[in-house]
């Protein structure tokens, strides 16, 4: 099963071309141009990782990480940005955020890091279906 | 000797450099200088030159005065010891007959009387109408002596009293003749003439209390020397001074001498005599003490002068000194306030190129990686190995632009001092850990001393460590296999701590060694350097509160010295 990626950037050159290169590696990536239009993607599909630009015109990585958390709290999200800042980054790991990475990024340990917060994600939503059969169990049990 | 008293600032501001200073120093020394000179030596020059003149002035007419009184004096006692004698012959004149008179053994009585009773009476003679002496008494066989055609004889016919000059008569002696008239019933006259010894006379001028360069004598009118003289000419010799104009009182004239030096005559014209009475005295001597009192306070005045000129050049050097440091600090303060300020400003600039070269770089990086992916898992993939070798050759400059970014990230990085107890020397360890197998693989020396107790203190750990890996490292990059290296950390005093990290390596130039801390600068382009490691470190210290020394001699080493605040970065970052 392949890991679905959400990829953000507002650069639509790097963009494409990660875009192309994870899917090289066996991928399922979408794009998105902007928060917005990625927190719409992220209302409709489940993805394994969202892959956040911190700096984009509009909504920032932070403001869109905040508002994909509220809706989806196990959402795993990896920051990549060109700006090198730790603060940015320790104000971003202490929001939830699964990683950061710096642009320019490695790409092999980019796909660690999306196999790793998919293997988070999983146990994320074992735990959740384990609590649901749980409470199947306990609620309509007889 | 001299350039040891020259102070700090004389050779500062003079040169082509002194618009990098506000004054130009050596002539502010020179204006305070002759300002104080100026304002007190002037009143003062004023002041002695006035005194001068006013004591020389009142020191003179004091002389004056002196001289007038002991001329005034003399002259009467002279005119007095005249006037007795010319008075004693007129009251033998007319206390006696004429016959008494004309009769020898009477006349030798008076002569005894008169001997005993006024002194310098040598002989009396009684002349009649006729001119011819009718008696005489005396040492000289003068009797029956025709006088009528003498000059003395018409003169006192005519006034009635004579005084002669001094003359040398028969005797070879200097005399002088003193006669009185006296008048007989019938309209005739006889007269008595005396003959006077000098030497009384001259006992009595040089009875007159002189200071030894000082003179007294009478002349004629004519200035014929009537009494020997000191240094004037002898009697009867003409005197070498100017007669003095007549005069009925006592005057004080001033003249040359005969060496040429100045001197005071006193004189005054003796009335009903042919002589003057003159007193000369050289000026110097008279003016001695005046003299001595002059030299005493000018002494003084000189003494001041010199303790002035002294106190004076003291206290503009120490004036100027002091503004020349204080002008020294200010521009010292000014160089660092704008090191600081370049650093910050380059720093904010080096931000900002790195944030927007990194959004380039991974389009290129991400183009590139494409790239080789094509050719990896491509289905047209033509395994050209040279188009592999351009992309991965593509990837490395792009990682190396990555790691160039992240640096001058590091180096404009402003985060928050992070703070938490330290032990310096535990962090020194921990650094040289991570270099400790390139050390011993270049068999680099390296020392760790640790001097006194050093307090743990409140730090910030991940700063210390990369200055000091900074520093190590770049020590490291300066020496060659088989330097030394030697950190020394020591307590400076109660409130900071001093890290020394010394190299024996190449060196610094000293025209490199004002540049080390600005950012892209280096040496060692050639071999990857950034020219940031110093910068960064730099700025590390400067957030932690510390500052930086640095010495170095090419070819001898570098040393650096962090000095850091024991109380902890109290500066906010």
């Amino acid at each position: 099963m392949s890991e679905r990626v959400l990829l953000v950037d507002d650069e639509p050159e790097f963009l494409e071309a990660m875009a192309e290169r994870m899917r090289t590696r066996g991928l399922n990536v979408t794009t998105a141009a902007s928060a917005r239009e990625a927190l719409e993607l992220v209302g409709k599909e489940t993805f394994d990782a969202v892959i956040l630009d911190l700096m984009m015109p509009g909504m920032d990585g932070l403001e869109a990480f905040k508002a994909l958390r509220a809706g989806h709290e196990d959402a795993q999200v990896i920051f990549l940005t060109g700006h090198a800042s730790v603060e940015k980054g320790i104000e971003a790991m202490k929001l939830g955020a699964m990683d950061f990475v710096e642009k320019p990024a490695d790409l092999n340990q980019l796909l660690e890091k999306i196999r790793s917060a998919k293997a988070q994600k999983m146990i994320l939503v074992e735990k959740k279906a384990q609590e649901k059969i749980k409470d199947i169990l306990t609620e309509r049990g007889w | 000797m001299l350039k040891a008293l020259k102070p700090k600032f004389w050779d500062q501001g003079a040169g082509p450099a002194s618009h990098r200073s506000l004054f130009n120093y050596r002539r502010l020394w020179l204006l305070v200088l002759g300002l104080m000179f100026g304002v007190s030596f002037v009143p003062l020059a004023l002041m002695a030159g006035i005194d001068f003149s006013i004591s020389r002035q009142a020191a003179e007419q004091e002389t004056e005065l002196r001289m007038s009184q002991l001329v005034s004096n003399t002259r009467r006692t002279i005119s007095y010891f005249i006037g007795e004698r010319v008075s004693a012959l007129g009251f033998i004149a007319a206390d006696n007959t004429p016959d008494e008179l004309a009769d020898p053994a009477r006349l030798a009585t008076l002569l005894e009387l008169l001997k005993s009773s006024f002194s310098g009476f040598v002989d009396l003679g009684v002349i009649g109408a006729d001119g011819v002496q009718l008696a005489y008494v005396g040492p000289f066989e003068l009797a029956g002596k025709d006088y009528s055609g003498q000059e003395w004889f018409s003169a006192t016919q005519t006034r009635g009293r004579y005084v002669s000059e001094v003359f040398q008569g028969y005797r070879g002696v200097p005399h002088l003749v003193v006669a009185v008239r006296r008048d007989l019933p019938g309209g005739t006259f006889l007269c008595v003439r005396a003959t006077l010894d000098t030497a009384t006379f001259n006992d009595f001028i040089g009875a007159i209390d002189l200071i030894p360069q000082g003179d007294a004598f009478i002349i004629n009118r004519e200035g014929v020397l009537q009494t020997p003289s000191r240094s004037h000419g002898d009697v009867l010799d003409p005197v070498n001074l100017p007669v003095p104009p007549p005069s009925t009182s006592s005057e004080v004239i001033y003249g040359l001498g005969q060496d040429g030096s100045e001197i005071v005559i006193g004189y005054a014209y003796i009335e009903g005599t042919p002589f003057v009475l003159m007193i000369v005295k050289p000026k110097t001597a008279l003016l001695r003490a005046w003299y001595g009192t002059r030299i005493k306070l000018s002494g003084l005045l000189a003494g001041s002068v010199l303790l002035m000129v002294l106190v004076f050049i003291g206290v503009a050097t120490v004036l100027v000194g002091r503004v020349f440091e204080a002008d020294q600090r200010r521009a010292t303060a000014l160089h660092q306030a704008e090191h600081a300020g370049k650093l910050a400003s380059i720093g904010r600039l080096a931000a900002g190129v790195a944030h927007e070269i990194n959004n380039p770089l991974a389009i290129i990086n991400e183009k590139a990686g494409l790239l080789l992916d094509l050719f990896t898992y491509g289905r047209e993939c033509n395994q050209n190995p040279k188009l592999k070798g351009l992309v991965d050759s593509i990837i490395t400059a792009v990682e190396r632009c990555g790691a160039i970014t992240r640096r001058l990230l590091s180096f404009a990085r402003h985060m928050d001092v992070s703070l938490s107890e330290v032990d310096l020397p535990h962090i020194v360890h921990e650094v040289l850990g991570f270099l400790g197998k390139e050390a011993e693989y270049r068999s680099i020396a390296v020392d760790v001393m640790t001097k006194g107790e050093i307090p743990r203190f409140i730090s910030d750990r991940g700063k210390l460590q990369q200055i000091f890996l900074n520093l190590v490292n770049n020590a490291f990059a300066a020496m060659s296999d088989g330097g030394h290296l030697t950190i020394a950390i020591r307590r400076e005093d109660p409130d900071w701590i001093a890290v020394t990290v010394a190299d024996d390596g190449c060196g610094i130039p000293e025209a490199d060694l004002k540049r080390i801390f600005e950012p892209f600068f280096t040496t060692r382009k050639s071999k990857g350097g950034t020219g940031l490691g110093l910068s960064i470190t730099y700025g590390l210290v400067q957030d932690l509160g510390g500052r930086v020394e640095v010495d170095s001699h090419v070819g001898q080493g570098t040393t650096f010295v962090i000095h850091l605040p024991l109380a902890g970065g109290k500066k906010e970052a």
